[in-house]
């Protein structure tokens, strides 16, 4: 559904995207996460055509942003970070404009206004003006206004932030069940937002790409585990891959061993640690003790740790318990 | 089409849920009935005068009244539209709505085309103001209506134009008061522009006084439609607007 290619952003002096590449398929939802400045909201621009690419592509639906723009935008909802809200508007009237701005036809206009103010429950505020409204509220009338084409994608900037735990629980909730017949990429700074509402996960720092999995793999690779790149060559002639995979999965501590390559007598092996072990030491003594040359040693995914360790510092301490309150309501 | 009414009719409204289209409409309303009131205080003196003289000068509205009236309404114009175009744009773009514009399936050249043409609706709004003190001259006198159609028909075309420049400029900043006084200055440059060459008679004080506003509003008042004044002014506000969407593509690669 989504596709981004090699995109790359540059602005005067810095480059806010470097060279990404994911996909997105059909009804998944995604979390867009990053530190702040990563280049999430930059990505998203992109995407929605607000902004064009330096270089590299993207597509929504099969459609170009540069070469078909206008296809694309009448298959996008897009909610900035702010959401984009006339105050001296009513709600209802508000919605009505953003739908005839989408090209919804008159005659379905009513219908599809009716439709987002239940959805996103904004039935006892539809009369009032916008300017007048809660923080909360106004979030929700932003999202009222990305779905109300029934958008094939969704693309939501931080769609939770500034809102009050019970607010943010609402908001996830709504998230979810538009998941499904929409495809959903919402970015956020926060770690536990993603654990929350979203299947895969898009981890961005400073313009590069850091990892793209499902959430549950993800965490397990982030709490504390460490992975190693082992590269072993037999001292004569060829080793045996299963040999050598087996001793490294001996060495106490280690959680999996994946062989990544082999180059004629040289193998290379991913190796992860259990959490919070350490394991590099007892791998090189293990390797050379069995005759082999250790030709390479070195930890990987440091940048995903570190990335971790500035979202988990973003994440607000009353989060989780407040989550709970909200669950018991 | 559909889609500049569409932006064209909110702009309307965020005019008139908004102080500013009242304030313009008042203040324009209030100078344009000083003015009036003493125009017409001077016009009644001097066709006493010639009554009790014995008839010899004639009084005639549309000269001594309407005409310098209208002409002076081309100056006060200058300071009004500033105030309906500042916020044109650049509200959009500091409470963040512009992306909403820009990322629905609507044309730059719509947005921008819905959003003069609300301006110069309410422009024309506040013209009307002024229709009130000349229904008078009509009630009580028999002024001749075909020039007063042709000044109104020239404000409108030179507020057309400026409403366009300031457009322009509202696209260059997201402050609004930045907006309207830069607005201000050109147009009060292109007023001065006929100043500085009246006594001059080389190809660039030609070419400057070509290119004042205001010069080319000098025949509408006279009640004369010139087609070169009606090009003038046309283009001067195609090509506004064609800027004004190369600055609004431009936004797309800055911002």
């Amino acid at each position: 559904m989504i596709k981004v290619e090699g995109l790359t952003k540059r602005y005067a002096r810095t480059i806010a995207v470097d060279n990404i590449s994911f996909e997105v398929e059909k009804g998944q939802i995604v979390g867009f996460l990053g530190p702040n400045g990563a280049g999430k909201t930059t990505t998203m621009r992109v995407l929605t055509c607000f902004l064009p690419p330096t270089e590299g592509s993207a597509s929504v639906g099969g459609f170009d942003v540069l070469s078909q723009p206008m296809e694309v935008k009448k298959r996008i909802g897009y909610l900035p970070e702010t959401p984009p809200l006339y105050p001296e508007m009513e709600v209802v009237e508000y919605l009505r404009f953003v739908g005839k701005l989408k090209g919804i036809s008159s005659a379905d206009l009513a219908r599809r206004v009716a439709e987002v103010t239940e959805r996103c429950a904004l039935g006892d505020v539809s009369a009032k003006l916008i300017g007048k409204l809660s923080k909360g509220f106004r979030q929700r009338v932003g999202l009222a206004q990305a779905i109300i084409h029934n958008p094939a994608v969704l693309i939501l900037d931080e769609p939770t932030s500034g809102l009050d735990p019970k607010q943010i629980i609402e908001i996830r909730e709504l998230l979810r069940s538009l998941a499904g017949e929409h495809t959903i990429i919402l970015s956020t700074h926060i770690l536990s937002e993603v654990e929350h509402t979203c299947e895969r996960v898009i981890i961005i720092d400073r313009g590069k790409l850091v990892a793209i999995d499902s959430v549950a793999n993800l965490t397990n690779r982030l709490r504390g585990a460490e992975a190693v790149a082992v590269e072993v060559e037999a001292a004569g002639g060829q080793p045996n891959p299963t040999e050598v995979q087996q001793r490294l999965e001996q060495v106490p501590g280690v959680s999996r061993v994946v062989m990544k390559d082999s180059k004629g007598s040289r193998l290379s092996f991913e190796v992860e640690s259990l959490q919070g072990r350490h394991v590099r030491a007892d791998v090189a003594r293990s390797v050379v003790s069995a005759g082999w040359n250790l030709n390479e040693l070195r930890s990987v995914g440091l940048s995903l740790e570190e990335v971790f360790l500035q979202l988990t510092a973003a994440e607000p301490k009353e989060a989780e318990p407040a989550d709970e309150g909200g669950q018991k309501q | 089409m559909k889609n500049v009414l569409l932006i064209c009719r909110k702009e309307l409204k965020s005019y008139f849920a908004s102080p500013i289209a009242y304030a313009v409409m008042a203040i324009f309303g209030l100078i344009f009935g000083w003015v009036f009131f003493n125009a017409t205080r001077e016009f009644i003196r001097f066709s006493f005068q010639s009554q009790m003289m014995g008839g010899g000068g004639t009084a005639n509205i549309n000269d001594q009244i309407i005409r310098p009236l209208l002409g002076f309404t081309g100056t006060i114009v200058l300071f009004l539209v500033p105030m309906i175009t500042m916020r044109l744009f650049a509200e959009e773009k500091r409470t963040g709505t512009i992306e909403l514009l820009l990322t629905s399936p609507v044309k730059d050249i719509e947005i921008i085309l819905g959003k003069w043409l609300g301006a110069v609706l309410l422009f024309g709004c506040v013209l009307a103001m002024s229709m009130i003190n000349i229904a008078l001259l009509f009630a009580w006198g028999k002024p001749d209506l075909k020039p007063v159609l042709v000044a109104y028909l020239g404000l409108l075309l030179q507020g057309g134009t400026l409403l366009a420049i300031g457009a322009l400029i509202s696209t260059m900043t997201r402050n609004q008061i930045i907006a309207g006084i830069a607005t201000f200055f050109v147009s009060l440059l292109l007023w001065l522009l006929s100043w500085s060459t009246a006594f001059d008679s080389t190809w660039i004080s030609s070419l400057l006084n070509y290119l004042s506003i205001v010069t080319h509003f000098e025949n509408f008042g006279k009640g004369v439609i010139d087609s070169k004044d009606v090009v003038f002014y046309l283009s001067m506000t195609f090509f506004a607007l064609f800027l004004t969407s190369r600055s609004l593509e431009s936004l797309r690669w800055r911002a």
